[in-house]
């Protein structure tokens, strides 16, 4: 075990604006007290592909309080080139069904809510193409996969190898459309002043949606001011400027008035992305022992005519487990559908789902346990081009994950194990998620009553960033945290990232303990010590520190258990337990971490059992598009969940030594209940989720 | 209630009525567009924003708040039909001593992360613990005639119409809990 914490980082705390959102003090995006407000509401297409032929306003605008309809037409330019998703009423052409076509502009929200409604637009349309397929004649194959992977690698000779196989596993998994659903949707203040724009806006980091919007309006950078001091969940739907924020700029500039605008939860579902459903194959090949000698996972997955968004899918695999003949590949389709974008753990989410089956399916056919068999495939190496691991634990977290759990004493016989009217089984799933940094700018400021500042435009979406900083910053600075403010989430602090990737305290806490530690030198340095009345102020960026960094393979590392009970008689299936064991270097404060981490199981669980965009092919949308009919886990479903993580110190990281919390959670957990119910039933479901009617007809007979 | 056509100012819609509300104790006078539901009265008339728009449909619990003591979905209610009646949000659940204990336990026991569904969740538990003061049973009860215990299946059930996608549900259990201890 390590060390006990010697400063703040390691401690638990409560987050330190608990006490705001408790109170409803906390301001988000849309409720900030402006002035002579307005409110804009989103016109979404009804044609799947086509053009606008006429816009008729009159009935919107007669409507009392209506003060203006905007459309391609009419609409304040943009700078084209910037991002098409984003291009936004320019164009009369329609890319997908919900693409936003016009904005209402009103004196209050009923009256812009009805005057939507009331927007007559004719279509000229032409025929659509919607649905994924590993047939459809537009695949191809795109120049990488994001951010920036080799789109297919191969090693050794997979054919050959797979031929040669003592036990072979050959299947395809499926995914569908999965919509992030943040509680608060996308959601903006807009307002202009001297040729300014300031927006209160629900992103992931408004740095870089600071610098989208100048770049849309032609703006330098400093005339652009976005501030998102608390924004209600994102899981990656808000990991860059989306539609709101730049259909309220361009409304509050058409209008010159301050503009809110919040999407309906119906718009949520498209226009700012999704998971893009995927099809995946996965062929492992193994001797008698479980040991992998081949590997091959092929993915198709979506994007749209606009922008090429590569889901790098199949990644996960190329790191996970050894094998010496391995080949990965990813296929794209260009359909008429909203642009896929982030959501939690893109690529390895879905593809871990895949390949952590394939795993479970390997360890039936071999009759090798599914623990042991992923210890046997450990590799020494990244299997992927040979680079050393700065740490991995896998290993460890499966061992004790089995521990806790009670692995020691499974049957593995599917559907051997009964309680009453149910079924009962238990899986296992191993996860990843790369251990990634990026640079960031920060500043320390000490004030002459021993107090210091520490400002960095970081976001806290949920994750506890703001706390976690905090206490980074009083541990570089040397300080109790009780003379430590720390100020996030505005685009006039210096500038970072986005809380996304797992990126967001590695990246962050690294400038601030920079800061931290070059103001203590300074002060060091200060004449007798003491701070001129002015303060003192040392600011860093961490762009070089972090381009240096030696070329390894971090990654973080999870091992996840799950129990389920299956209904005999319904098929209804509920998790009685879930627990993840996970190494994640350095916790800084165990109080969010947990929380992150059952956070992110729970929407594994979902993702398991309840999720699925159900596209409809005529109208080329989905037909589940509220809360009502596309189903997320809710407090009945969490049962028992468990969340542990592993003293883990890797020097290779960033000098926090964290490797990241946000996605790791959902990493595998899919695959370990389908697994489970696999165990429970006998029942190997391939197309999430594990709806009962999947179960019902194979369910074994009582 | 005084109904009617009004005119005179267009941004309050066609229609428009009088309504007397108590909102936190203040009592309110206020002429609303008939379409202005509960929830877009708190937020845009009262500047009371605590309570948050998540679906505006029912569907998720973020706009939850008590009406005459009972827990509601503020988005389903039209504002005009509540003359008379008494509404507590978010900001009304505090004490004159400070944070009430259940929005004490909230924030010790983590049961958070974003915080935007955490007003309904608050007003929605508030309301839930009452029910189950009153004996009313749920799904999960067993003896519908007899005594409601507290356990955490009956938390979890009772709190399934508020959605947590950050899915802080096993902390939001473990503070009502603590918190209805502590009552």
């Amino acid at each position: 075990m390590s060390a006990p914490p010697v400063g703040a980082v390691g401690r638990g705390h409560p987050r330190l604006e608990g006490r705001d959102k408790v109170t409803g003090a906390a301001r988000y995006a849309v409720e900030y007290p402006v002035a002579d407000v307005t409110y804009g509401w989103a016109v979404p297409a009804a044609a799947a592909r086509g053009r606008i032929v006429r816009v008729d306003v009159a009935p919107a605008l007669a409507l009392p309080g209506v003060l203006d309809v905007l459309h391609h037409g009419n609409a304040p330019r943009l700078t084209p080139g910037v991002d098409a998703d984003l291009f936004l009423l320019q164009e009369p052409t329609v890319h997908y069904r919900g693409q936003f076509v016009a904005v209402v502009v009103a004196e209050t929200i009923e009256a812009a809510r009805e005057a939507a409604g009331l927007v007559r637009i004719d279509y000229d349309t032409e025929p659509h193409s919607t649905v994924l397929s590993e047939h459809h004649p537009g695949l191809y194959r795109p120049d990488k996969v994001n951010p920036n992977f080799p789109t297919d690698t191969a090693e050794g000779d997979f054919d050959a190898g797979f031929a040669a196989a003592e036990v072979r596993v050959d299947a395809t998994y499926r995914t569908p459309a999965y919509h992030n659903n943040p509680m608060e949707p996308h959601a903006t203040t807009a307002r202009w002043r001297d040729g300014r724009l300031l927006v209160q806006d629900s992103n992931q980091g408004s740095s870089p949606v600071q610098a989208t919007l100048a770049e849309l309006f032609g703006l330098p950078r400093e005339a652009v001011r976005v501030v998102a001091e608390h924004v209600g969940g994102g899981f990656g739907s808000k990991g860059y400027a989306r539609a709101a924020v730049v259909l309220a700029a361009l409304a509050a500039r058409q209008v010159d008035r301050p503009v809110r605008l919040a999407l309906t939860r119906q718009q949520l579902f498209g226009p700012i992305g999704y998971r893009t459903p995927t099809i995946q194959r996965v062929r492992l090949d193994a001797d008698a022992d479980g040991r992998i000698a081949a590997v091959c996972h092929d993915a198709i997955s979506q994007t749209s005519t606009l922008t090429e968004f590569a889901e790098q899918t199949a990644v996960y695999t190329r790191s996970m487990y050894a094998g010496r003949h391995r080949r990965t590949t990813h296929r794209l389709v260009r359909l008429d559908v909203p642009t896929p974008f982030w959501m939690r753990a893109p690529g390895e989410c879905p593809g871990a789902y895949a390949l952590e089956s394939a795993m479970d399916e390997l360890a039936t056919a071999c009759g090798v346990d599914p623990v042991e068999l992923r210890v046997r495939n450990d590799p020494a190496v990244d299997p992927d081009g040979g680079k050393p691991f700065s740490s991995r634990n896998l290993v460890a977290c499966l061992r004790e994950g089995a521990r806790r759990f009670g692995w020691a004493d499974r049957d593995p016989t599917p559907g051997a194990r009964r309680d009453g009217r149910w079924l009962v089984g238990t899986g296992v799933a191993g996860s990843s998620y790369p251990a990634r940094a990026r640079a960031a700018a920060a500043t320390a400021t000490a004030a002459p009553d021993g107090t210091f500042e520490v400002r960095i435009n970081a976001t806290d979406i949920g994750t506890g960033a703001r706390t976690a900083l905090w206490q980074v910053a009083a541990d570089a600075l040397g300080v109790p945290v009780e003379r430590v403010t720390i100020r996030v989430g505005d685009s006039d602090l210096p500038a970072a990232g986005v809380a996304g990737g797992s990126m967001g305290t590695a990246s962050w806490s690294w400038a601030v303990i920079r800061a931290g530690e070059g103001l203590r030198e300074r002060l060091r340095d200060a004449p007798g010590g003491a701070v001129p009345d002015d303060g003192l102020t040392v600011e860093v960026n961490t762009a070089d520190e972090v381009k240096a960094q030696r070329p390894m393979a971090r990654y973080a590392y999870g091992a996840q258990f799950a129990e389920v009970r299956v209904d005999a008689d319904t098929g209804e299936v509920r998790v009685s337990r879930l627990l993840g064991v996970f190494a994640a270097g350095r916790v800084v404060n165990p109080t969010t971490a947990r929380s992150q981490l059952i956070g992110g199981m729970t929407m594994g669980m979902s993702m398991a059992l309840h999720e699925e965009g159900v596209l409809d092919e005529r109208y080329g949308d989905w037909v589940n598009h509220d809360f009502a009919m596309y189903h997320v886990s809710v407090c009945a479903d969490v049962e028992r969940i468990e969340a542990y993580w592993l003293p883990e110190e890797d020097p290779d990281l960033n000098p926090a030594g964290v490797k990241g919390l946000g996605e790791i959670g959902i990493v595998g957990t899919a695959a370990a209940i389908t697994n489970a119910v696999h165990h429970a039933t006998g029942v190997r479901v391939r197309d999430l989720p594990v709806r009962l009617d999947k179960l019902l007809e194979r369910l074994p007979t009582r | 209630m005084r109904g009617g056509r009004e005119s005179g100012n267009p941004a309050d819609g066609q229609w428009s009525s009088r309504v007397a509300v108590t909102v936190n104790g203040v009592g309110h006078d206020l002429t609303l567009d008939n379409r202005t539901t509960l929830l877009d009265a708190l937020r845009e008339r009262l500047g009371l924003t605590g309570s948050k728009k998540g679906c505006d449909h029912g569907q998720c619990g973020s706009c939850t708040v008590l009406l005459d003591g009972r827990r509601v979905k503020s988005c389903l209610i039209l504002a005009v039909t509540l003359d008379g009646r008494e509404v507590t949000t978010v900001e009304g659940l505090a004490g004159p001593d400070g944070l009430s204990p259940l929005q004490a336990a909230f924030v010790a026991h983590d049961a958070f992360q974003c915080g935007y569904c955490t007003p309904g969740q608050l007003c929605s538990a508030r309301g839930m613990l009452d029910e189950v003061t009153r004996d009313w049973p749920s799904a999960v009860t067993g003896d519908l005639d007899g005594p409601v215990e507290l356990t955490d299946a009956e938390v979890r059930e009772r709190m399934s119409g508020n959605l947590c996608r950050c899915a802080a549900y096993p902390n939001i259990v473990t503070a009502i809990r603590a918190a209805a201890a502590s009552e």
